[in-house]
């Protein structure tokens, strides 16, 4: 065994791998050898961190000392005064947005020190590439507890009394999903991981599956032995090059172990997995599409019942479920249900991961106990709104989800509190807005988005969301119809109660509640024909306010479509005829004269 | 995997690997590393406590550099720093001196006094 004095932790997850994390690993080994540190200093690949736009990311243990945004030409800097002489390079330390004071170490940090990582919790810690590291941290001990001291009955039990609810949208109690699929009759059953992940902006069943691969080919084990299945397939899209990789080498470790296999610890039970690559359309993450996608054909959902645990996977009993809440099985067997129920809501435990985005200064990836507050979320972890703009909204949970307005900034966020605001929880997509977010634009983004990923196979998903959509870009573009609200209204109703699957299901929910609580604004864009945010172009005019021009002619010069005219020393005139629109001039004009209505 | 001991045996194995990356409250030897330091053999010092930590499989204990706490004249330091407890601040460690004081000091929690330079002896 070598003794390395310390460990440097480097982010090789999707997000610090394109800004260039590799070259660096490459370099600081480099560097170590001229300086006659390798056999003292260890680099360490590791998954990711969660802090993705301060990458890449680079922890130096023993001290935990925290440096972000490291480019190769800072490592003969960091080697030679840290490794050498160890003097912290202040300059990499990372500071609060809100102030000017370094942070030296990792869990002094706003963002860190509100979390509470569960599923999570191996992410930057360990080599995802290296099994012993996730057994050295009690890997596979839950998959032992179970097979040597537990009944199936008794694991389902657990599971149940954790009160786990799926983490892929629904929030289904998984430990009621095993025992389904374990009473349903057949000698033959399955277990699926569903890594299809298609909400926009979602990332955190990858960077579990790069950072601990290993937590969800325990916790698929654990399922096979409760309900009785003997195989799993992981369905994970192909755009995941990185995560598809780690699982491929964390499968042939575990298999190498005996820890897949026939006769796993020597106690009468095989359970191995098998890889299933994804296209990537977002319908091929609902349950029964996916199912019909790893058979081999084209992923499209037919109607529930006959549900997956009585007949999934070529008809046979089947429990599918989502990566993150396959993460948090092996913690639950290790350190009891009653651990894990201790956290959280009522009727939602544990903690949920967060992939934290839009208008905020922290973005990234964050857990924390259900039932945190989004103003603890916003303006503790996200460290507020980009350059101190009024919070306006955040949209969560994906393109099912809706945007939850300011005054409910103080609800504790569970799947209820999400469900009754009008939105939902989702994979767990938070989008932060500002005042100068449009509620109507953002409507019509996510209904292009469920519109262009609807399969086609129901009518009110293919044609609906095509009218609503219609509707929406009208109602942007100044042509808004007095009917359309009551229109979008009816539709929306009619689409809910008779789409084949919950895509089309919930493809009307960012419409209904940006209409919950944001009605004048649609209001405005349909009778006034004005976007109050300033965002729909066809809405907006400029003008040149005529106190402030002092005739500088710099607006005339940078206007693409010669728009603009006048007198050098008099104020000049916009042409709105002329005018695309476009906010060059204002951009220029170094009075501020230029006003955009 | 045939056994839940083996998987005990791989666990014990790399645990001991990748304790550095705990932040518990173990035991840490500072080797001060200036320029003082480094001129008077403080890095001959900190690897000689990197091999007696291995020989002795000593897996528990930390060790980090820093820099000069500007008692140059009395450098190599090496601080002992245990949770709880005061530092102490060692002068002018030799190689050997190192080996003793990991033995007396670190393992069997008896500070070398002697050789301690900081006030609360
Ligand atoms: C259109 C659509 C897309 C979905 N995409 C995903 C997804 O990407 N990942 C996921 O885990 N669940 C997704 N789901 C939810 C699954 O149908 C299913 O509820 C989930 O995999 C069950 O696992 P859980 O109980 O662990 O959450 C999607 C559902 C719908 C309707």
């Amino acid at each position: 065994m070598e003794f390395y004095r310390s460990h440097v932790l480097i982010c090789t997850g999707t997000g610090c791998t394109s800004s260039n994390s590799r070259a660096l690993i490459d370099t600081l080994k480099k560097e170590l050898v001229e300086n006659g540190l390798e056999k003292e200093i260890q680099v360490i690949e590791t998954g990711c961190f969660g802090f993705c736009n301060l990458g890449p990311i680079m922890v130096v243990y023993p001290e935990g000392v925290f440096y972000c945004r490291v480019s190769e030409a800072d490592l003969r800097e960091v080697v030679q005064e840290h490794f050498v002489k160890g003097r912290v390079v202040q300059r990499l330390l990372y500071h609060e947005p809100n102030s000017t004071v370094k942070t030296t170490e990792f869990d002094e940090i706003e963002f860190f020190k509100h979390q509470k990582r569960v599923a999570l919790s191996n992410c930057g810690v360990i080599d995802p590439e290296k099994i012993e590291e996730y057994i050295a941290r009690d890997g596979y001990f839950a998959l032992a507890k179970v097979l040597h001291e537990m009944t199936p009955a008794q694991v389902i039990e657990e599971i149940k009394k954790s009160g786990l609810r799926g983490r892929g949208g629904g929030g289904f109690p998984t430990g009621m999903k095993w025992e389904f699929a374990a009473k349903a009759p057949g000698d033959q059953k399955y277990v699926v991981c569903n890594a299809d992940e298609g909400d926009p902006g979602a990332f955190m069943d990858r960077s579990v599956l790069e950072g601990d691969p290993h937590a969800v080919l325990e916790a698929m084990a654990i399922a096979g032995y409760a309900i009785g299945a003997n195989q799993g397939y992981i369905y994970v899209r192909a755009e995941y090059p990185i995560a598809v990789e780690r699982l491929t080498k964390a499968i042939e470790q575990a298999r190498k172990l005996g820890l897949l296999g026939k006769n796993i610890f020597g106690m009468g039970f095989d359970f191995d997995i098998g890889l299933r690559l994804g296209a990537g359309a977002f319908v091929c993450g609902e349950e029964t599409a996916l199912l019909t996608s790893v058979e081999g054909r084209r992923g499209e959902p037919r109607p529930r019942p006959p549900f997956p645990a009585n007949k999934g996977l070529w008809e046979k009993p089947t429990i599918i479920n989502n990566v993150e809440t396959f993460a948090n099985i092996p913690r639950i067997i290790r350190y009891g249900a009653d651990w894990f129920a201790s956290m959280g809501t009522e009727k939602s435990k544990g903690t949920k991961v967060f992939a934290l985005a839009g208008k905020i200064k922290n973005t990234g990836l964050i857990e924390v106990p259900m039932g945190t507050t989004l103003r603890t979320i916003v303006y503790d972890i996200g460290g507020g709104i980009l350059n101190d703009k009024e919070f306006k909204a955040v949209q969560i949970g994906g393109p099912s989800g809706g945007c939850i307005p300011a005054a409910l900034l103080d609800t504790p966020i569970d799947y209820d509190n999400l469900i009754a605001a009008g939105a939902m929880m989702g994979s767990g997509g938070l989008i932060v807005m500002d005042n100068d977010t449009c509620m109507v634009d953002i409507a019509r983004f996510f209904l292009e988005f469920t519109q262009d990923e609807s399969c086609g196979k129901c009518p009110p998903c293919r044609i609906g969301t095509k009218r609503m959509l219609e509707i929406l870009t009208r109602i942007t573009e100044g042509k808004g119809k007095p009917e359309d609200i009551d229109n979008l209204e009816a539709l929306a109703k009619t689409i809910k109660s008779s789409a084949l699957c919950a895509l089309g299901q919930t493809s009307p929910n960012p419409i209904l509640s940006t209409l919950k609580y944001f009605r004048d604004e649609y209001e405005a864009h349909i009778h006034d024909k004005k976007c109050p945010a300033g965002v729909c172009q066809a809405l907006l005019s400029y003008t040149i306010i005529e106190d402030k021009c002092r005739g500088c002619g710099l607006c005339a010069r940078n206007c693409p479509v010669n728009a603009i005219s006048g007198k050098v020393k008099e104020p000049y005139v916009i042409d709105r005829e002329k005018c695309i629109k476009c906010g060059a001039c204002m951009e220029k004009c170094k009075f501020g004269a230029i006003e955009r209505k | 995997m045939r056994s839940l001991d083996e998987l005990k045996k791989l666990k014990a194995k790399t645990q001991k690997e990748i304790s550095t990356r705990e932040k518990t409250g173990k035991p840490t030897i500072i080797v001060h590393m200036g320029t003082c330091g480094i001129a008077n053999g403080a890095r001959e010092v900190l690897n000689a406590a990197l091999a007696e930590l291995k020989e002795r499989n000593l897996t528990d204990i930390h060790v980090t550099q820093t820099g000069c706490p500007g008692l140059c004249h009395l450098e190599p330091l090496v601080t002992i720093s245990e949770p709880g407890k005061k530092p102490c601040v060692y002068g002018k460690v030799s190689v050997e001196n190192m080996k003793r004081i990991i033995l007396q000091h670190v393992v069997n929690g008896q500070p070398v006094t002697e050789w301690l330079v900081n006030l609360e002896k």
